[in-house]
């Protein structure tokens, strides 16, 4: 038997704003427990909820880019339920009239995946439970009512590939308009899948699983992976799968359930009497959607026509807003888009890395960097020793200039300086020479490497190359 | 009469000619306290000697010359779902033993910032829920016109002290008429404002779309006059309206002719005793010779307010109420159990009476899938023909004039066996709440004995048309100046 497979995501994203939905605590990572924390994201007795106008905002930057209609008229509903990292025991979030609706996201093959709505809502606190003997768990409440936004697609994905790709294209477009940090890692972008098989030749969709704690773009394609393994076989087998909700184990690298979908439990949701109905005046819809970026897609295929980069080389600068603006300003500086592309690629993202720092903080001035790659096609350094400037670059903050003359990286494009230095390198090496008439061409290379190290990389590699032949063409005589 | 059978505007002209300072009024109100409280229970905790603190600053300022607050020394009760940072606050409810809220309601903060000197919390029905006292989980307020009657509920604590003098004005919170029928019952004048016009932020939710905070004094000048503290816009408070700011006491004056009253026929019809009509009608009678028309209407959704209340303000209250999980304030099981679900069960269990129970519960189902769209989507349909029926009759009428209560102050134990009949008591006043209009209740005559209230609902934000009218009513008569037996007697000795 074969079978379609049917993947819909739901995203959760948490929002970059400065304080929280309802308060004004601050949203900051990584503060001592509860200590970012106020009678009403803590839901005392008595505390009510004041809607951070920017998480609105902010919602609706993601709904314009995402394509989506946004409603003039929406409000925030009660979604009861008791836990402790919930304080109100009820969240607010969105149930009838979400802020944003029916929008769609294309993926590279041309296929567009329905955006079904985007919600806003109050992210909960963090249970930590105790390992050791003595049993306990510990709540902090820093995260609750941070805002979030879900981010429902339709049933459009039809394998985990897809799935990846649209996380990824949404991770980006939600980076793109700076609404949300969108860290997997740190939880401030989190997906639960919806998988379900369907024999090929039916219509209606199969029993769908929910899975939960797919924490990295890995653990999503690996749990979708075995999810349609582990359906398939059941199906073959002629045996139902169960509507359940299953976790991913990292560690098993299998998904386990958690729960069956027949103890879902009755949110009872009901409007927020708390707050007022979001009504949204259509010029300040308008406004926000001027506001916005050009996204990914659009930025890469105009750098594809504009820069006349390969597709490779603009996905990549494109994959991060502040690394393709500072392409850009390279560009404008000093324009070698190839030149710029190959030394971002190779050399600042390697230096990123290596320093832990996001693209936002790039430590090189683009005009700086754009005089070093002017530089090298002046013929002033080589390459390899354009890299070098840059690493000091990176470091240091310093002009290219200072540090070649610092350390005297000037290319040697004298005549009668590399002339010596060749003639050393070929009484120094008589083997190689050897070789060399011997008809081992190869050999020449060598010799060219040890005049590099001589002249620190200095050496104009044209130049030495035509005079170190003529040298040796000379010998064959 | 003693200094704390007196109104505010009485003691704001003695402090304002120095004749009276705040720390002999507050003297008078101790000893009346200590005469009366063990007697009537109005509150849960007493702060007489901040209150002393509090009063001795005030005759400072006075002495001083210093420009005074509108409340400058006056001693005043708050209902205890009222938070003030430090001060416990437990809405007569055994879950919130202990919990000391670490910020001030803004109401009360206003107060204070107006010299107001806080005497202690009031008496309630557990979370607001009740029209007795007798659901407070820890006494009965007792009706100080016969002591084997409630004063009303569920801010009955308030009225108990402003009737006894055991405060000169005090705080309440108003649901489905928690302010005026205690107001009634007591024989002292409520006011529930316009629901936005007053911040519910630091007010213990029991309805959040129902609940309003509101003033109980012993006459319209001083509710007006709290009223120009009260209201305003918070930004703390997403309900709360943005309007001009207005001097409530501004047309208290204003001669009573051309005004045009309704009489609504339904809230005269069965289930209104026929003394409480009569006394009503009496007191319409004397509006008319004050120049007022007054024409009969018909408020023919007022049938099925009662009930589309009653799931409405369950179905928040339900909601409003799961944060009592005992995990993070109050009080929480004795043994944490291994389970958490029955540690929930177990706390909320043993911290809530029987009547939150059952409106949780009542709560629960009409929001439960199955449900949802027979009683809570119906009940909010009821709730907009409601206001639109309202709308339109203000179109007419410049207020509206009914009993506040279908009887006078019940028996302890009468209804709160039987949920239903206690409901009842909130038939004419959980209208007002569910179209979210003001409405005042004032003493309007006696039967056996016993006060009547009379509920004057005006259009939303016309706060200044039904205090004009109720001064005018207290202009010409003595109602709200009658003080119960026990308190004559020791005002005379
Ligand atoms: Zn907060």
């Amino acid at each position: 038997m074969r079978f379609d497979t049917v993947i819909g995501l739901e995203v959760h994203a948490e929002l970059a704003t400065a304080t929280k939905i309802f308060c004004a605590c601050t949203t900051k990572f990584g503060g001592a427990p509860n200590t970012q924390t106020c009678p009403v994201c803590l839901g005392l007795p008595g505390a009510l909820p004041v809607l951070n106008k920017r998480a609105v905002e902010f919602c609706i930057r993601a709904g314009l880019a995402l394509r989506c209609e946004i409603a003039k008229f929406s409000k925030m509903d009660r979604k009861n339920f008791f836990y402790p990292d919930m304080p109100k025991a009820y969240q607010i979030s969105q149930y009838d009239l979400p802020l944003c609706r029916d929008g769609f996201l294309t993926l590279d093959c041309g296929k567009k995946i329905r955006i079904n709505r985007i919600h806003l809502e109050e992210d909960a606190g963090k249970l930590t439970h105790s390992t050791g003997t003595e049993r306990y768990s510990l709540v902090d409440y820093n995260r609750a009512g941070v805002p979030l936004i879900e981010i429902v697609s339709g049933p459009d994905l039809s394998t985990p590939a897809e799935a990846v790709e649209y996380l990824e294209k949404l991770q980006r477009i939600l980076e793109y308009l700076e609404i949300s940090d969108c860290k997997m890692a740190e939880g401030s972008l989190r997906c639960d899948a919806n998988i379900s098989l369907k024999p090929i030749d039916r219509e209606e969709l199969g029993t769908k699983t929910e899975l939960k704690n797919l924490n990295s773009f890995k653990a999503l394609s690996r749990a979708l992976d075995y999810e349609i393994k582990r359906q398939s076989e059941l199906l073959a087998a002629g045996q139902a799968v169960r509507a359940e909700t299953r976790k991913w184990d990292e560690a098993k690298q299998q998904t386990l359930s958690i729960r069956s979908k027949e103890e879902t439990q009755d949110y009872r949701y009901f409007p927020e009497p708390d707050l007022v109905p979001i009504e949204l005046d259509p010029a300040y819809i308008a406004g926000i959607a001027k506001s916005l970026p050009e996204l990914p897609d659009e930025k890469k295929q105009r750098f594809m026509a504009d820069y006349g980069l390969p597709e490779y080389d603009a996905d990549l600068i494109t994959s991060a807003k502040r690394l393709a603006e500072f392409f850009e300003a390279v560009n404008a500086w000093y324009f070698n888009p190839k030149a710029a592309s190959n030394f971002i690629m190779g050399e600042l993202l390697r230096l990123l890395g290596e320093e832990q720092l996001k693209s936002a903080e790039i430590p090189v001035n683009p005009a700086s960097f754009g005089d070093l790659l002017k530089l090298i096609d002046e013929g002033e350094i080589s390459v390899s020793v354009g890299k070098q400037v840059f690493a000091q670059m990176f470091r240091t903050g310093a002009a290219p200039e200072e540090i070649i003359k610092a350390e005297g990286f000037k290319q040697i494009s004298d005549e009668t300086q590399l002339l010596a230095v060749i003639n050393k390198a070929i009484k120094d090496h008589p083997q190689s020479v050897q070789d060399y008439l011997g008809g081992k061409e190869k050999a020449a290379g060598f010799l060219v490497g040890q005049i590099m190290r001589e002249t620190k990389g200095q050496a104009n590699p044209k130049l030495l190359k035509d005079l170190l032949h003529r040298e040796l063409e000379k010998l064959k005589e | 009469m003693e200094l704390c059978d007196l109104t505010i505007h009485e003691l704001r002209g003695l402090y304002a000619r120095k004749e009276v300072f705040p720390s002999e009024v507050l003297a008078s109100v101790t000893r009346r306290i200590h005469k009366v409280e063990k007697d009537y229970g109005a509150y849960l905790t007493l702060d007489l000697e901040g209150a002393a603190e509090q009063a001795q600053a005030a005759d400072a300022r006075i002495k001083a010359g210093k420009a005074l607050g509108v409340l400058e020394g006056i001693p005043v009760a708050i209902k205890d779902n009222l938070c003030q940072a430090g001060k416990e606050a437990t809405c007569a409810s055994r879950i919130l033993q202990g919990f000391v809220p670490p910020y001030t309601a803004t109401v009360v903060r206003k107060i204070l910032a107006q010299g107001a000197v806080i005497l202690g919390r009031a008496n309630m029905d557990e979370f607001a829920m009740g029209s007795s006292t007798e659901y407070s989980a820890v006494k009965e307020s007792k009706n100080p016109w016969d002591p084997q009657r409630t004063p009303g509920g569920s801010s009955g604590g308030s009225a108990v002290a402003v009737a006894a003098g055991e405060a000169i004005a005090a705080l309440g919170s108003d649901t489905g008429g928690s302010i005026r029928q205690p107001a009634a019952f007591s024989g002292v004048t409520g006011l529930k404002p316009t629901y936005g016009l007053v911040s519910r932020y630091g007010l213990v939710a029991l309805a959040s779309s129902l609940d309003q905070i509101g003033p109980l004094t012993k006459d319209a000048e001083d509710s007006a006059l709290l009223l120009n503290i009260l209201s305003g816009f918070d930004p703390m408070d997403s309900t709360s309206v943005r309007v001009k700011e207005l001097d409530y006491t501004r047309d208290l004056q204003q001669d009573l002719s051309g005004k045009k009253i309704g009489l609504p026929l339904e809230y005269f019809g069965a289930g209104i005793d026929a003394e409480v009509k009569r006394t009503v009608m009496k007191a319409v009678d004397l509006l008319k010779e004050l120049g007022v028309e007054v024409v009969e209407i018909s408020l023919k959704f007022t049938e099925y307010a009662l009930p589309a209340y009653c799931i409405i303000s369950s179905a928040e209250a339900g909601s409003n109420l799961a944060r009592y999980d005992g995990i993070r304030f109050g009080k929480a099981a004795a043994r944490i159990e291994d389970n958490l679900a029955a540690f929930y069960t177990r706390t909320r269990s043993e911290g809530f009476g029987p009547e939150v129970k059952r409106r949780i519960m009542l709560g629960t189902y009409v929001l439960s899938a199955g449900s949802y769209e027979a009683y809570y989507k119906k009940a909010q349909q009821v709730r907009t023909l409601i206001i639109k029926e309202f709308n339109e009759v203000f179109q007419q009428v410049d207020a509206i004039i009914t009993p506040t209560t279908p009887t006078t102050a019940f028996k302890f134990g009468e209804k709160s066996q039987d949920p239903l009949r206690m409901y009842w008591s909130e038939v004419c006043t959980a209208p007002v709440n569910m179209a979210g209009l003001p409405a005042i209740s004032i003493p309007c005559g006696f039967s056996c004995g016993l006060p009547v209230g009379m509920q004057i609902i005006g259009d939303h934000f016309m706060e200044t048309v039904i205090l004009n009218i109720a001064y005018q009513y207290q202009r010409v008569t003595d109602y709200h100046k009658a003080r119960p037996e026990p308190v004559r007697k020791e005002g005379t000795a």
